[in-house]
């Protein structure tokens, strides 16, 4: 592959190969460093909002309007939230396939306690969420201290939880509450002020200016090739030119959506969690390889336990912002569908099915990527089964392309994996990636 | 030299352990001393690994006494051993492929600042403690999985040393490096003897052995079978106690059944 050719006698096939060869290899030596750490990291997935938002505003201008972005901006919250947990599961290389019955059934929880038992709505919100909290850390006791697989657990758990909202809701399956109440607000409420969106955006540049200073300084003290100050500022403009421009396009209709400032929040609060605390550091090394973490005398369990518990916890948050929406609990709102989106939108935006590499930020990203495509298809009249169609493709190509980023990573590194797939699990696509 | 005067480092006595139906090893005993390479030898199999892990507390051991500087002590869990002072560096490489060089380094004890990961501090610290040892690694935030076989085994060993332990465990360290590297390392084991550290080496090389240890205990079938001093002993003799060409009484059977080449 990397033999030299001829210059003059190569006829133009093969210097397109070459050409291809040599992109190749440029990309993956340009993507290794990240790949290694992060999975496919979130590149892909923003080229992927940038090709879906550009084909819906040709095929449709109101796309893009004001109104429809902010809204989308709500859309996404519930089901991000949902997936922002996963994200904590799929980095142990697990998987929790009973975030939607959960969602589904605090919700329920809430909507019973506050309309038949006339319990206040914070009580009973917290009544909820601590409740999915519990039963989370339940399918994290199971999978941990007996050693039951986790999507046998969950799946059970899944089940159970459906069944348990339906026995809840009784004979109509379907409750409503207070439209104007908490929950109500939670997506509805917005800050029409146009300094409340401004400044968060001016907030969040600066907090990533700083963050990233403080990571470089770490890198000199280390001896490590650092960023420069010019790359640092030429990123953080850019971050800052995304977030304005949000906070300019959210203002022109209502502001600041209360809903899309909690989701921001949660979303950058848990990173900095799993980024910048022993705790986090622990989650990584375990879908590194659990061996080594025991070996470091890491409480393997303990760890375990608290990602199902946050994966709970945060299946409920989604579950209540998606009631939220029309102030109404059902049991219409199919719990597989609400699954697959919520694991599709962690894959999507970057984080790997095969453990220890991902972000939060790739919740946001991914539900981004699919609510838009929900968002256009409802525009332009598409049905919502060719919806379900369409996510599911995208969805195949992440995973795809989560596995074969797998397969390059086996093949060229002596370090990588060794010790979760032993004998060469990767030998067979080897030959493809050349 | 102080033998006689101050109690041995760690000392195992009547130390058992099976997994399942397999004895791993049976009533093993093992001293080591402060300042000291103890060299382990055996055939695979011969329970080398697991008495490595037995002492770092990662597979604990069914039955046994273990007294560290003459106190009984339990090495029940990696984190026990670790406060006592015993580190080990595993035969498979014992790194978390997705973490950098400084994660792994300080996985388990971490250094923080108002409850965050103070990065600076252990960057440095790898920094130092890394520009100490024979293998060169350029970037301490590379994930490991870009590391080479011979970095990655001295990432190993630097996490071994970080907690600056009195006994350290090396098992098969020389594996995967080449003849200047291992020589490197070799230095690096006598320099640690001469600071006082106790050093158990797990090795196949005969060669590795003679260069740096002082005593060589074989172990065969999971038991026992003989400790010599590395100066005085002819080298067929260990390598008959290794084969089980010269026998403890106990596998004289098992012996007889296989018979080895001199």
């Amino acid at each position: 592959m990397s033999a030299p050719t001829p210059s003059h006698s190569s006829g133009l096939g093969d210097r397109m190969r070459q050409l291809r060869a040599q992109g190749v290899r440029g990309y993956l030596a340009a993507w290794r460093r990240r790949q290694l750490t992060e999975g496919l990291g979130p590149a892909p997935a923003v080229l992927a909002l940038l090709l879906i938002w550009t084909v819906f505003q040709i095929l449709d201008s109101n796309f893009l309007s004001p109104r429809n972005l902010s809204n989308l901006s709500v859309d996404i919250v519930g089901l991000g939230l949902i997936a922002t947990g996963l994200v904590f599961v799929l980095l142990l290389g697990e998987i929790d396939l009973s975030v939607g019955a959960a969602s589904g059934l605090s919700a329920a929880l809430f909507a019973v306690l506050n309309v038949r038992h006339g319990m206040s709505e914070p009580l009973a919100v917290l009544c909820a969420v601590a409740a999915a909290c519990a039963a989370g850390a339940l399918h994290g006791y199971i999978f941990a201290r007996l050693g039951v697989p986790a999507f046998a657990v969950t799946l059970a758990a899944a089940l159970a939880w459906n069944g348990l909202m339906a026995a809840l809701l009784g004979g109509s399956g379907t409750l409503s509450f207070d439209d104007e109440g908490l929950v109500a607000k939670l997506t509805s409420h917005h800050f029409g002020h146009p300094a409340a969106a401004y400044s968060l955006a001016a907030l969040a540049t600066g907090l990533y200016f700083l963050a990233a200073r403080r990571r470089s300084r770490a890198q000199r003290a280390s001896g490590t090739q650092s960023s420069s100050v010019g790359e640092i500022a030429a990123r953080t403009a850019a971050l800052g030119l995304i977030a304005f421009a949000a906070a300019a396009v959210l203002n022109q209709y209502q502001g600041l959506p209360l809903a899309f400032l909690l989701f921001l929040l949660i979303v950058a609060g848990l990173d900095y969690v799993l980024r910048r605390t022993a705790y986090g550091r622990q989650v990584y090394a375990l879908g590194g390889s659990v061996e080594v973490a025991r070996r470091a005398g890491l409480n393997v369990a303990a760890v375990r336990v608290s990602v199902f518990a946050v994966s709970g916890t945060l299946a409920a948050l989604g579950g209540l912002f998606l009631a939220s929406r029309t102030s109404t609990v059902g049991l219409s709102s199919a719990p597989v569908i609400l699954l697959i989106s919520a694991i599709a939108a962690a894959v999507i935006g970057g984080t790997s099915l095969f453990g220890g590499r991902g972000r939060t930020w790739s919740a946001l990203l991914g539900i981004l990527v699919i609510q838009s495509i929900a968002s256009g298809m409802a525009l332009l009249g598409i049905p919502a089964a060719i919806q379900l169609v369409i996510t599911a493709g995208v969805l195949l190509i992440a995973v795809i392309a989560d596995s074969l980023a797998r397969h390059a990573r086996l093949t060229h590194t002596p370090g990588a994996d060794q010790d979760r797939y032993p004998s060469g699990a990767g030998g067979r696509l080897g030959s493809g990636t050349q | 030299m102080t033998q006689a005067s101050a109690p041995p480092l760690l000392a195992l006595r009547g130390v058992h352990k099976s997994f399942g139906a397999v004895h791993a090893l049976t009533d093993v005993e093992l001293e080591i001393r402060s300042g000291e390479v103890v060299a382990v030898m055996g055939d695979s199999g011969a329970g080398k690994s697991t008495l490595v892990k037995v002492i770092a507390g990662v597979e604990p051991a069914d039955a046994g006494a273990f007294r560290w500087k003459g106190r009984p002590v339990d090495l029940a869990r990696p984190h026990h051993t670790r406060d006592l002072g015993i580190a080990a560096v595993y035969q498979d490489s014992a790194l978390c492929h997705n973490l950098d060089v400084v994660g792994n380094l300080f996985l388990g004890s971490e250094i923080r600042r108002l409850g965050v990961l103070d990065e600076g501090t252990m960057g440095r610290r790898t920094r130092s403690l890394l520009d100490s040892l024979p293998v060169q690694i350029p970037d301490v935030r590379a994930p490991v999985a870009s590391l080479s076989s011979d970095q990655l085994q001295i990432v190993s060993v630097a996490r071994a040393l970080l907690g600056e332990p009195e006994l350290l465990l090396l098992d098969e360290p020389t594996q995967a490096l080449d003849t200047r590297q291992v020589s490197n390392l070799l230095d690096l084991v006598e320099r640690l003897r001469d600071d006082g550290l106790g050093v158990l080496l797990i090795s196949h090389t005969m060669g590795d052995i003679k260069a740096v240890a002082d005593r060589v205990a074989v172990l065969r079938l999971g038991r026992n079978n003989g400790v010599f001093d590395v100066n005085t002993t002819p080298h067929e003799q260990i390598i008959s106690a290794i084969t089980g060409a010269t026998d403890h009484a106990v596998s004289q059977r098992t012996a007889n059944r296989e018979e080895y080449g001199p």
